[in-house]
C-alpha cells in the first residue's frame, strides 16, 4: 500500500495536505500528517472519536488556520490567503455540514439559492427557482419540501436539504460531515445510495467523514484512517486490513465491522 | 436563416442575417463552456432568439448541469431541437429532465384582510393562553413551595445558596455602579432646574426621595430582571432541549423543586437587598455631586436626608422589591419551562422573559404608586 501522502497511478490529486499539525493550547490534535485525495473517488475518513476528523475538515475548507503544513485544494494553495483569493476556491466546492447547518429563516428552496444568488447575482426567477427546485429534486427531497423552513424538517430531510444546498453550484469537490449519523439504516442507506449516484453522474469527488461502517462499505472507494495524530494509512478495506494496526483491526474486524462486511457481500452477490 | 455563432466567452454574439424573412427559424451555437457561470448570458441570448430554434450543442466542450437546464427548459417551454449534443451531453440533459419536479420557493402567504384578522385572533389567543400558563405555572410554584414547607428534607439548601451567590453577591457591582450613575445624574439634572427658583437645596429633597421610594428599587428590578429573568429563561430553556429536565422526572426529582423554587427564593430575597444597596449608592454620588458641585458638606446633606426622607418611603420600597423579585423570576422560569424543540425558541423565551418581566414590574409600580398614595403614605 502506498503511503498516505502520495497518490496511486493514474490519479490526479485534488486534495493534498502535508506535514500538518493542528493544536489547540497544549493538546495536539495532528502532527506531521499527510494525505492525498483522488480525482473522482470518494474518500471515506474514520477514527475514533477526538482524533480529528472534522478538524481535518474544517483545515482543508479553511475555517481553521493551522500551525504548520501545507494544503492544496484543487490546485490552489489554502494556507495564507486572503478572503478574495478564498472565494474562487470556494464556489468550485460544496459541503454538507454534520447538522446540516442551514440557515433557519430561510426556506429549504431560499437556502438552495443562497450561494447561486451570493455567486452569480446576474440568475434571476424564474429561472433561479427552476435551479433550486431541480437541485432540491436531486438532493432526493419531494417538491413540497422547497417552501419550508428547515425546523419543518425531519433529520433524514435537513441532511438532503444541505446536500442540495452544497449542489447549488455545481461543485467539482465535495465534503460530507457524517452524513448518515442521526439517520435510521434505511434512510442511511438511501443517502448512501443518493451520494454514489450523485458522484457517478456529475463526477465528483468526495471527502467523507464518516463512522458508519455500512457507508464504507457500500461507497467508498479509499478509506484514509486517523489515528496517532496522523493518517495512519489509506486504500481499500483488505489493504488496510494488511495493516497490523490494533484500531484498525478492532474497527473492521469488531463484531459490527464483520456484520457490515457481511451483509455487503451478501448484497453484491445478490 | 439567423444564426448566432460563438467562437469564446464573453465576446459578444455574431448575428449573421441570412434568410430570417424567409420564416425558417434560427440556430443558437455556442463554443466552449455553458455553464452556471454564463447562465444568465446563455438564458438571454435564447429568449432574444425567434421560433422554431434549433440548438447546436456540437461546439461545446463543457456543460454543467444549470447549462443543462438551460438547454431543456427551452426544448420544455418553447419546443426547440438540439443538435450535435454528444454522449455525455445527451445523458446529462435527460438527467436534469428526471429531476423537473416543480417546487415552489416560499409558503403562501395571503396578504389580505382576512389574514390580519387571523393573526390579531391568533395573537390574542396566544395572549390568553401565555396568561392561563403563567397562572397555573405560579399555582405549580406555590404546591411546590408547600411540598417543601410539609418536607423540609426536600429543601435544598445548596442550590439556594448558590443562587443567593449569583443573582444576589455577584449583581453588586453592577447595580453598585449604576445607582451611584444615576444619583448624579438625578442631582445634576434636578440642580439645573431647581437653580432657576435659587431653591438648590432642595436637590437634596429630590435625591434622597426619588432614590428611595422608586428609582432605587425600579432599576435594580430592571438590572435584575436583564441579568437574572433572562439568565433563568436560558438556563432553564437550556435543559429543556437537552431532555435533561425530562431526566430529572424520570429520576423522580420535580424540576420545580429543584429549578423553579431555589431561583424564585433567591430573586424574592435577594431583590429587596439589592434594591437598598442601590438606594445607599444612589444617595452616595448624589451626595458627592451636592458636595462637590453645590458645596453642601456630607454631615448636612445627610442630617437633611434625614428630615426629609419618611420612613414610609424605605418600607414602601421594600415592600416593593420582593413583590417585583418574585415577579421577575417568575416569568423567567416560566418562559423557560415553555421552550420546546429548537435551540432558536432559547433565544425568543429569553427575550419575552425579559420583556414579560419589566412589563409586568412597571405595570405594578403604578399600581403601587396608586395604593400607596392613596392610604396616606406620601
Amino acid at each position: 500500500m502506498i503511503p498516505p501522502g502520495e497518490v496511486p497511478p493514474g490519479c490526479t490529486p485534488v486534495i493534498t495536505v502535508h506535514g500538518l499539525r493542528n493544536s489547540f493550547g497544549e493538546q495536539v490534535v495532528h502532527e506531521d500528517l499527510d494525505l492525498a485525495v483522488c480525482k473522482g473517488e470518494i474518500l471515506g475518513v474514520v477514527g475514533g472519536s477526538g482524533t480529528g476528523k472534522s478538524v481535518l475538515l474544517r483545515s482543508i475548507i479553511g475555517l481553521q488556520t493551522p500551525d504548520e503544513g501545507e494544503i492544496e485544494v484543487l490546485g490552489e494553495n489554502m494556507v495564507g490567503r486572503t478572503e478574495d483569493e478564498a472565494k474562487n476556491i470556494r464556489r468550485r466546492w460544496g459541503i454538507l455540514f454534520q447538522n446540516g447547518a442551514l440557515f433557519s429563516t430561510l426556506t429549504v428552496a431560499e437556502n438552495v439559492e443562497v450561494p447561486i444568488r451570493e455567486y452569480f447575482p446576474f440568475i434571476k426567477p424564474p429561472l433561479l427557482d427552476e435551479i433550486a427546485s431541480y437541485k432540491i429534486a436531486m438532493g432526493g427531497l419531494p417538491p413540497d419540501a422547497g417552501p419550508k423552513y428547515p425546523a419543518e424538517l425531519s433529520g433524514g430531510m435537513v441532511k438532503r436539504a444541505g446536500l442540495a444546498r452544497a449542489l447549488a453550484l455545481d461543485p467539482e469537490l465535495l465534503f460530507l460531515d457524517e452524513p448518515t449519523s442521526g439517520l435510521d439504516p434505511i434512510a442511511a442507506a438511501a443517502f448512501d445510495q443518493l451520494v454514489r449516484g450523485l458522484q457517478k453522474r456529475l463526477g465528483l469527488t468526495v471527502f467523507l467523514i464518516t463512522h458508519d461502517l455500512d457507508t464504507l462499505h457500500a461507497v467508498c472507494d479509499r478509506i484514509a484512517v486517523l489515528a496517532d495524530k496522523k493518517v495512519i494509512g489509506v486504500g481499500t478495506i483488505p489493504e488496510l486490513l494488511a495493516l497490523d494496526h490494533p484500531w484498525i483491526q478492532e474497527y473492521f474486524n469488531g463484531p459490527r465491522g464483520r456484520a457490515a462486511a457481511q451483509s455487503y457481500e451478501e448484497g453484491a452477490e445478490a | 436563416m439567423t444564426t448566432i455563432s460563438r467562437t469564446k466567452p464573453r465576446v459578444m454574439a455574431e448575428v449573421t442575417d441570412q434568410d430570417s424573412d424567409h420564416g425558417q427559424g434560427s440556430v443558437y451555437r455556442v463554443a466552449g463552456t455553458i455553464n452556471i457561470a454564463r447562465a444568465a448570458t446563455t438564458q438571454r441570448e435564447i429568449d432574444a432568439m425567434p421560433d422554431p430554434l434549433t440548438i447546436d450543442l456540437s461546439d461545446i466542450n463543457r456543460m454543467d448541469t444549470v447549462g443543462a437546464w438551460i438547454i431543456y427548459r427551452t426544448v420544455r417551454d418553447r419546443g426547440a431541437k438540439v443538435i450535435g449534443a454528444s454522449r455525455d451531453e445527451v445523458s446529462l440533459l435527460r438527467q436534469v429532465e428526471e429531476f423537473d419536479v416543480p417546487t415552489r420557493v416560499v409558503p403562501d402567504e395571503p396578504h389580505n384582510f382576512t389574514a390580519i384578522l387571523s393573526e390579531l385572533g391568533l395573537w390574542i389567543a396566544e395572549a390568553g393562553v401565555t396568561l392561563v400558563g403563567l397562572l397555573g405555572f405560579l399555582g405549580a410554584t406555590l404546591i411546590g413551595f408547600a411540598n417543601v414547607i410539609r418536607r423540609p428534607k426536600r429543601f435544598r439548601l445548596n442550590a439556594v445558596v448558590q443562587r443567593f451567590d449569583v443573582v444576589g453577591v455577584r449583581a453588586l457591582g453592577i447595580i453598585g455602579l449604576m445607582s451611584f450613575l444615576i444619583g448624579i445624574v438625578v442631582a445634576q439634572q434636578g440642580a439645573v432646574q431647581l437653580a432657576q427658583f435659587g431653591a438648590e437645596v432642595y436637590t437634596i429633597n429630590l435625591i434622597g426621595r426619588i432614590t428611595v421610594r422608586e428609582l432605587g428599587v425600579l432599576m435594580t428590578a430592571i438590572m435584575v430582571a436583564g441579568r437574572s429573568g433572562s439568565a433563568f429563561a436560558a438556563q432553564i430553556g437550556t435543559m429543556k432541549i437537552t431532555e435533561e429536565i425530562d431526566a430529572m422526572r424520570t429520576i423522580g426529582v420535580s424540576p420545580v423543586e429543584a429549578l423553579v423554587i431555589p431561583r424564585m427564593m433567591a430573586a424574592t430575597l435577594m431583590m429587596p437587598l439589592l434594591a437598598f444597596w442601590a438606594m445607599l449608592t444612589a444617595l452616595f454620588g448624589g451626595g458627592i455631586f451636592v458636595w462637590l458641585q453645590l458645596g453642601y458638606p456630607p454631615a448636612t446633606y445627610i442630617q437633611r436626608l434625614q428630615e426629609v426622607i419618611p420612613p414610609t418611603d424605605l418600607w414602601i420600597a421594600l415592600i416593593k422589591a420582593p413583590v417585583f423579585g418574585f415577579i421577575i423570576a417568575l416569568a423567567g422560569c416560566f418562559q423557560g419551562m415553555l421552550v420546546q424543540g429548537n435551540s432558536e425558541e432559547v433565544g425568543m423565551r429569553t427575550t419575552n422573559a425579559v420583556v414579560q418581566s419589566i412589563f409586568l414590574v412597571i405595570v405594578l409600580d403604578a399600581i403601587f404608586a396608586v395604593f400607596f398614595s392613596s392610604v396616606g403614605w406620601k
